[in-house]
C-alpha cells in the first residue's frame, strides 16, 4: 500500500469527475426525482418509522445508481494501462475512498432534499448528531460493499442489472443495522445504547474494505 | 469397499433417524377437562388425555392439588383410553383459586395438568381440611417418548428434519467457498465446477429447510412466513447463491467466469457469516425460534436426551447425504466431460 499512489489515484478520480460534471448532475437529479416521487405518493404525515424506512430505500437505490459507474467509465484498454502503472490494491482502495466521499456527500444532500420535501416532523425529538453519523456511516458502508461488486459486474460486462442482483443481498446486513441505528437516533435514544450499532457499522465497513483489498488483485487479470 | 463406509453410515443414520422421528410416540398428557370450573361439594369431571392408556392400565389414581393440599377422586371410571370420568368431593376454603389436576397410571406415569380447574367460592382462605389421601407415586412413565409440549405437540418431530437441513446447507456452502479459495490460487476449472456444484446442492437443502420451516411455522406460529431474523438470514442466503448462479450464467469465458465467481463467493460468504451470526447479536433482535429471545430451547425440555438420541444421528446423516450428493454431482460432471472429449 503506497499513500502517494493512492493520493495520485484520488486526484485522477477528481479530475475525471470534474471532466464529466453531467455524471454528478445525473446522480443528484436521480435523488431529487426519487424524493419527489415519494413526496407525491405520500401526501401527508409520515410516522417516524416510515420516514426512516423511505429515506433508506431512496438512498439504497441512489447508491446503486451512483456507484455502478465506478469501474465502467473507462474502457478495458485504459484499465489495463492503469494496472501496469500502479498496484491494483491501490486502485481499489482509492476507488473505495473516493466512493465513500461521493456517498457521504450524496447522502447528506439527499437528507436535505428529503427533509425539505417530506417534512422534519420525524427529526423533532431526534438526536441529530447521531442521526447524521448514521447517515454518514451508512453511505460509507454502501460504498465499501458496492465498490467490489461494481468491479465484478463491470468485468462480467453486464452493467447495472447484474450489480443490483449481486449487491442487494450483500448490502442487507449493513442496511438492517444502519436502519436500526438511525431509527434509534430518531427516537432520541442515548449514546450508551446506540454506540454498539455504530461500532458494528464501523466493523462491517472495515471488514468489507479489507475483503475488497484482498480479493481485487485477482479480479483485473485476464 | 473401504472408502464406502461413510455412505453406509449415512444410510444407516438416516434410516434410523427418519423412522424413529415418526415412530416414537408423543408423551401422554392431559389436554382437556370438563367442566373447568367447580364449586365446593361433589362434582363430576370428564378428563381428556392424549396418547394415554386409561383402559389398558386401569390402576389409576386421580387427585387435586391446591397449595400444599391434595384431595383424591372418590370414583374413577375410564370411558376409553383417552377419556376418564371422575367424581370428586371438592373441598371448601381452598388456598388458591386455580387447582392442578394430577393423575398417576402405572403405564403412563405421573401426568399433571397445572391450573386445570377454577374453583369458585374458595371460602375461608387456606384453612381447608386436608383429606386423608396421600398419593405417593410421582415417577414418570418408562416408555421412550417425545416431549409433549403445548404449541408444538406432534410437530416436534420436524426437529429431526428441519434443523439438519440448515446444518447440511452451511457445510455445503463452506465446501463451495473452500473450492473457490483454491480456484484463486490455481485457476483450475475443475475446482470451479466443484464450487458451483456444492453451491447448487446447498441451495437444494436451503429450499428443503425453507419448506419444512414454513410448514412448521404454519402449524405453530400460525403463518408460513414471519419477519424473524433467522428467516431473513435464510432468505438472504438463498438470494446470494441464486445471484452467484446468475453471475456464472452471464460470463461466457470459462476462466474469467471461474475467477469472478470465486471472488463473489468468498466476499458473499464472509458477509453471510456476519449476517447470520453477528448482526442478530448486535441488533439484539428477538427471534421466535427456540433458544432465542427468551424462548426456551429444546434442551430445557424434560426428557430432552430422548430428542438428542435421534437429533444428532439425523444431523450427521443429512450432512453425509449432502456431501454424497455433491460427490456424485462432481463425478457425473467429470464423466460427462470425459465423454465429450
Amino acid at each position: 500500500m503506497k499513500p502517494a499512489e493512492i493520493a495520485a489515484l484520488l486526484r485522477l478520480e477528481i479530475a475525471l469527475d470534474l471532466r464529466q460534471r453531467a455524471a454528478w448532475a445525473g446522480m443528484l437529479l436521480y435523488v431529487v426525482s426519487a424524493v419527489y416521487v415519494a413526496y407525491l405518493a405520500v401526501k401527508g404525515d409520515l410516522g417516524t418509522a416510515t420516514w426512516n424506512a423511505l429515506f433508506w430505500i431512496i438512498l439504497l437505490f441512489a447508491a446503486f445508481n451512483a456507484l455502478a459507474r465506478t469501474f465502467q467509465r473507462e474502457d478495458a484498454g485504459r484499465q489495463l494501462y492503469l494496472y501496469t502503472l500502479v498496484d491494483p490494491r491501490s486502485v481499489v482502495l482509492a476507488r473505495a475512498l473516493y466512493n465513500a466521499v461521493t456517498m457521504v456527500v450524496l447522502s447528506l444532500l439527499s437528507l436535505v432534499v428529503y427533509t425539505v420535501l417530506l417534512g422534519n416532523a420525524a427529526l423533532e425529538q431526534a438526536n441529530l448528531g447521531q442521526f447524521v453519523l448514521s447517515v454518514v456511516l451508512g453511505g460509507i458502508g454502501f460504498a465499501a460493499v458496492l465498490t467490489l461488486i461494481s468491479a465484478i459486474a463491470a468485468r462480467a460486462g453486464n452493467g447495472i442489472g447484474l450489480m443490483a442482483i449481486l449487491g442487494f443481498p450483500l448490502v442487507l446486513p449493513l442496511l438492517l443495522t444502519v436502519m436500526r441505528a438511525s431509527k434509534l437516533s430518531l427516537d432520541g435514544v442515548a449514546w450508551s445504547v446506540t454506540s454498539t450499532y455504530f461500532g458494528g457499522l464501523v466493523l462491517l465497513d472495515v471488514i468489507t474494505v479489507t475483503l475488497a483489498w484482498i480479493l481485487f488483485p485477482y479480479l483485473w487479470r485476464d | 469397499m473401504k472408502q464406502w463406509w461413510w455412505k453406509f453410515l449415512a444410510v444407516a443414520l438416516l434410516l434410523f433417524a427418519s423412522i424413529a422421528a415418526f415412530w416414537v410416540p408423543l408423551a401422554p398428557a392431559l389436554v382437556h377437562i370438563s367442566p373447568d370450573r367447580i364449586t365446593p361439594g361433589p362434582v363430576e369431571l370428564v378428563i381428556t388425555g392424549y396418547n394415554t392408556h386409561f383402559i389398558t392400565e386401569s390402576a389409576l389414581e386421580v387427585w387435586l392439588e391446591n397449595g400444599q393440599g391434595k384431595w383424591c377422586a372418590s370414583d374413577v371410571t375410564p370411558v376409553d383410553d383417552t377419556h376418564l370420568k371422575i367424581s370428586l368431593d371438592a373441598p371448601a376454603g381452598l388456598k388458591e383459586n386455580l387447582s392442578t389436576l394430577a393423575l398417576f397410571s402405572g403405564r403412563d406415569g405421573l401426568l399433571r395438568m397445572p391450573e386445570a380447574l377454577w374453583t369458585e367460592g374458595t371460602g375461608n382462605n387456606g384453612v381447608a381440611e386436608r383429606s386423608s389421601c396421600v398419593p405417593g407415586n410421582t415417577r414418570s412413565g418408562h416408555l421412550f417418548v417425545f416431549p409433549n409440549r403445548s404449541i408444538l405437540y406432534e410437530s416436534i418431530r420436524n426437529l429431526h428434519f428441519h434443523v439438519p437441513m440448515w446444518f447440511t446447507m452451511i457445510v455445503l456452502m463452506a465446501i463451495s467457498v473452500f473450492q473457490s479459495i483454491r480456484v484463486l490460487g490455481s485457476n483450475s476449472l475443475m475446482q470451479d465446477q466443484a464450487a458451483e456444484l456444492a453451491a447448487k446442492v446447498g441451495l437444494v437443502f436451503c429450499f428443503l429447510g425453507l419448506v419444512t420451516g414454513a410448514l412448521w411455522a404454519r402449524a405453530t406460529w400460525g403463518a408460513f412466513w414471519t419477519n424473524d431474523v433467522k428467516l431473513n438470514g435464510a432468505a438472504v442466503t438463498g438470494l446470494i447463491y441464486l445471484a452467484y448462479l446468475v453471475l456464472r450464467g452471464s460470463v461466457q469465458d470459462a476462466h474469467k467466469r471461474a475467477r469472478l465467481a470465486a471472488i463473489y463467493n468468498i466476499f458473499a460468504f464472509v458477509l453471510l457469516v456476519l449476517f447470520l451470526f453477528v448482526v442478530p447479536r448486535l441488533n439484539a433482535v428477538d427471534s421466535l425460534h427456540p433458544g432465542n429471545g427468551g424462548n426456551s430451547g429444546f434442551s430445557d425440555l424434560d426428557l430432552d436426551s430422548r430428542l438428542r438420541v435421534i437429533f444428532y444421528p439425523a444431523v450427521l446423516g443429512w450432512i453425509l447425504l449432502g456431501v454424497w450428493m455433491y460427490d456424485l454431482r462432481v463425478r457425473a460432471a467429470r464423466l460427462a466431460e470425459t465423454l465429450d472429449r
